[in-house]
């Protein structure tokens, strides 16, 4: 195990230099660092040309120059040398500070459409599995392909051009005519009945519950202008903690066992209780505070679920820590929400923002701070998670329908296993090891279209600085957004190949 | 990854051919001469060649037959309206020709009645006919994309092939100059000498992506040369002396046809996306060239007032990815039946 990691290591570091060199010598060759001077004359242009050629060492051949760079990244990577700048720009300034500037917007961005794309995808890929060949696995099969051959930056322009001016709009005025709530309701019951599938009977009472709850809860919510002041409220928590509560345990334990459902519920009461005690606390937090708290649910839950779990300490143990968690997640997006009515007046009633990542001179509560990051994410997540889903749901599809027609399914099933048991325990674990691998692949190809999406909304990211260095010759920011890409990159692929070894015992690392 | 059931044969068919096979293969079926009778019960389908096999699964792809009809469409529409290489072709409108704007330049198309009118696509910011114009942008991304396939299978295969068949110093070599350049993202390497390679004109631009874009598939062909190089028909043909460029691509290659095809296939969708993104960002196609990406980057403030300049680029693009697209999962059920997974 150390061993494989080190040599990994090893090689890595190799592959990322011979990399870094490619990377290099293509950016300083692929243009004219003084291009943009061609009109221009007089005194400005020749101390333009002697401080840029100070800056990026133009003086200096290429091969030494890109050794200089090195050896500025080489600064970073030495505890307590020289002072850490990863060179400089064609203006002289430090790249260092300005990739940390740039890093935390593209990577909320990366990492929250990455984790959405996986979870949605590989929820949907399961569904679509284990209902093969109904119309629902036909509909998914299409919209994925469709997925497949959209252009990022033109649905990014679309989503950017009419879904955030029209629910910006909307949200103005949050009101629907019955005959839309009537329509919502429709489609909301045809998506349930043709992923729960059955015979016509069931589809048919399907449909009808799942029309009836969605139109009831949408014209609710719009009566209580629930729009207008988001949140869940305490009755909202305590209902949903105790939903979550049972739907985690019929996804991991099952209700035969009565002592498992009720160490669950218990957790879900420690977790409501939670909710309660840390009002006061999470008025204006910071995120120690909260990454604290949630620590502290889900331990508690552990601990008082194994306590009523009995006999069966260890599952309903860990099913109390997941549901805290769950829980807590909950808390917070309450609490995001709570921040909205705020936000939206500071943002002038339009709180759906198209472009930048961030809300300048923004002053206000944590929450407020970070629904607005999350307002701003919403059109660039939804554009890169559309893509991103796809690729998850074919491979989930794919891998799961494999280990399904495996000959242990066969023999779980034949010992008379649950279906759920069967699904869960035999057949998901194994249908995800294969995942792992696409998700070291897949974070990188996210990282490159953050390129594209950050230029279509105006981000300050990484991204931007990659496109302007590219644009005006400049290797410092380029090779500054490779290094973050590139490692990300490597140390996925092992990351990847470790979790394989831990999912799948058949293979050794060596 | 597909959703068609793998069916043996269509029993119609099966029975027509019964006679015909028993005949052939009387003398394979038993040693004893068989009776009448015996024969009759014997059912035997055609032999079929592993060609007819893939051909036939593959028409029986729905999906991957309206791929191949739009596709064809799209090419047919493109190359014959505007003409090609000199030719002059059906429609009376150049790309480059500035004109006066009719009806604010609206598109003049209407299905029903159907009617091309004089600007069917409307017009640009300039008056050009955008018909025109995004045929034209349709012919360079249809070029650009198959070039890139053509050339990253070449160098994909031959990677891969090498690393494959050879193992040990070459291998090891062959696999790192692959992981070095998977490392880099391909937007990110491509957007890199893409701003430079593109002034030179679409076929250098369109052999250069081909050049950073063939790693996948060289993974790929390596494992499948990994496994069949341990086969006894390897071993047999070493063993008559066979040269190992002979086995190479005499013994091995077939067998590794389908990866390549339906690998290729992939390449193309993901090229045509990969060149409207980096004309998207001003480092692909340039001036006097168009390219549907282009297109789509010269009018993107356009969108508001002009939705058309945006959408109809934009709809061409999604049009060939999604035939290329369909037609590659068509092709993996062809080749490998494994994919394709008979419902429970």
């Amino acid at each position: 195990m150390f061993y494989f990691i080190a040599k990994r290591t090893i090689i890595s570091f190799f592959i990322m230099l011979a990399a870094t060199t490619l990377m290099y010598f293509l950016t300083i060759s692929s243009g004219d660092p003084f291009e943009d001077l061609g009109e221009t004359s007089g005194p400005e242009k020749a101390a333009t040309i002697a401080a840029r050629t100070a800056a990026m060492n133009l003086d200096v051949p290429p091969i030494p120059r890109y050794f200089l760079w090195l050896q500025d990244v080489g600064h970073c990577l030495v505890p307590g040398g020289i002072s850490c700048t990863l060179g400089q720009d064609r203006t002289g300034a430090d790249v260092l500070p300005q990739l940390q500037n740039a890093m935390g917007s593209t990577l909320r961005l990366v990492v929250v459409a990455t984790v959405l794309a996986l979870v949605l995808g590989v929820v949907v890929g399961i569904v679509t599995a284990i209902r093969q060949y109904s119309t629902f696995d036909y509909s998914v099969t299409f919209v994925s392909f469709l997925l497949f051959s959209l252009p990022l930056f033109w649905l990014s322009t679309l989503l950017k051009q009419y879904l955030a001016i029209d629910l910006n709009t909307w949200l103005s005025n949050p009101q629907f005519s019955y005959l839309t709530i009537a329509l919502i309701g429709v489609v909301a019951g045809v998506i349930w009945a043709v992923v729960v599938g059955g015979d016509r009977r069931r589809r048919l009472m399907v449909f009808g519950v799942a029309a009836a709850a969605t139109a009831l809860a949408l014209y609710l919510l719009l009566v209580t202008r629930w729009f207008v002041n988001p949140g869940f409220g305490v009755v909202g928590m305590l209902v949903s903690a105790a939903g979550i509560a049972v739907l985690w345990t019929a996804l991991l334990a099952g209700f035969r066992r009565r002592r498992v459902l009720n160490a669950a519920l218990a957790a879900g009461a420690v977790s409501f209780a939670g909710y309660l005690v840390s009002i006061p606390l999470l008025t204006d937090p910071t995120w120690l505070v909260v990454v604290a708290l949630v620590i502290v649910m889900a331990v508690v839950s552990y601990v008082v679920a194994g306590a009523v779990g009995g006999p069966f300490r260890a599952q309903a143990a860990k099913i109390g820590a997941v549901i805290a968690v769950s829980v807590s997640l909950l808390i917070l997006l309450d609490r995001l929400l709570q921040a909205y009515p705020t936000l939206s007046a500071k943002a002038g009633g339009r709180p759906i923002p198209t472009t930048g990542s961030q809300s300048a001179n923004l002053a206000g509560t944590f929450w407020e701070i970070n629904l607005d990051y999350a307002l701003h994410l919403i059109l660039p997540t939804i554009a890169l998670t559309l893509i991103s889903f796809a690729t998850y749901t074919r491979y989930t599809r794919a891998s799961q329908l494999d280990v399904m027609n495996q000959d242990y399914i066969r023999t779980a099933r034949a010992k008379g296993l649950s279906e759920r048991t069967v699904l869960v325990k035999h057949a998901f674990r194994n249908a995800m090891i294969p995942i792992t691998t696409l998700m070291a692949f897949d974070f990188a190809g996210v990282l490159g279209g953050a390129v594209i999406t950050e230029q279509v909304f105006g981000w300050n990211g990484m991204g931007k600085m990659f496109v302007d260095g590219i644009a005006t010759v400049d290797p410092g920011p380029v090779m500054a957004f490779f290094l973050v890409v590139g490692t990300a990159a490597v140390l996925f692929n092992m990351l990847a190949d470790i979790a394989y070894a831990f999912l799948d015992p058949r293979i050794t690392l060596s | 990854m597909s959703d068609k059931k793998f069916e043996p044969n269509d029993s119609r068919a099966s029975s027509e051919r019964s006679e015909l096979t028993l005949l052939s293969q009387d003398t394979d079926i038993a040693t004893a001469p068989p009776t009448r009778e015996q024969t009759d019960r014997i059912r035997t389908t055609a032999a079929k060649s592993q060609g007819r096999l893939i051909r036939e699964r593959f028409f029986r792809h729905k999906g991957a037959l309206a791929g191949i009809a739009l596709l064809a469409l799209i090419f047919l529409l493109a190359f014959t309206s505007i003409g090609f290489a000199g030719i002059p072709g059906w429609w009376n409108k150049d790309y480059d020709v500035l004109a006066a704007r009719f009806n604010e330049g609206k598109p003049t198309l209407t299905l029903w009645p159907f009617s091309l009118g004089e600007h069917p696509f409307g017009q640009d910011v300039l008056g050009r006919d955008y018909f025109a114009l995004t045929m034209r942008g349709t012919q360079t991304s249809l070029i650009i994309a198959f070039i890139v396939g053509i050339v990253a299978m070449l160098i994909g295969t031959t990677v891969g092939a090498l690393a494959g068949y050879f193992r040990g110093w070459t291998e090891a070599f062959l696999m790192r100059i692959t992981d070095v350049v998977i490392t880099i993202p391909t937007v990110v390497i491509a957007a890199a000498v893409a701003g430079i390679v593109a002034k030179a004109g679409i076929i250098p631009f369109a052999v250069f992506l081909g050049i950073v874009t063939w790693t996948g598939l060289a993974r790929l062909v390596r494992g499948e040369f990994l496994s069949l190089r341990e086969k006894e028909f390897v071993e047999s043909a070493k063993s008559v002396g066979a040269s190992s460029f002979r086995i190479i691509f005499r013994h091995i290659l077939p067998n590794t046809v389908g990866v390549i095809i339906v690998s290729t296939t992939l390449a193309i969708s993901g090229a045509i996306l990969l060149e409207t993104a980096l004309s998207y960002l001003g480092l692909g196609v340039t001036a006097p060239d168009t390219s549907l990406g282009k297109a789509i980057n010269d009018n993107r403030s356009a969108l508001t007032v002009r939705p058309w300049l945006f959408l109809w680029p934009g709809a061409f693009i999604i049009g060939i990815a999604l035939a290329v697209n369909f037609i590659g999962d068509g092709l993996r059920d062809a080749f490998d039946p494994k994919q394709t997974r008979v419902k429970q």
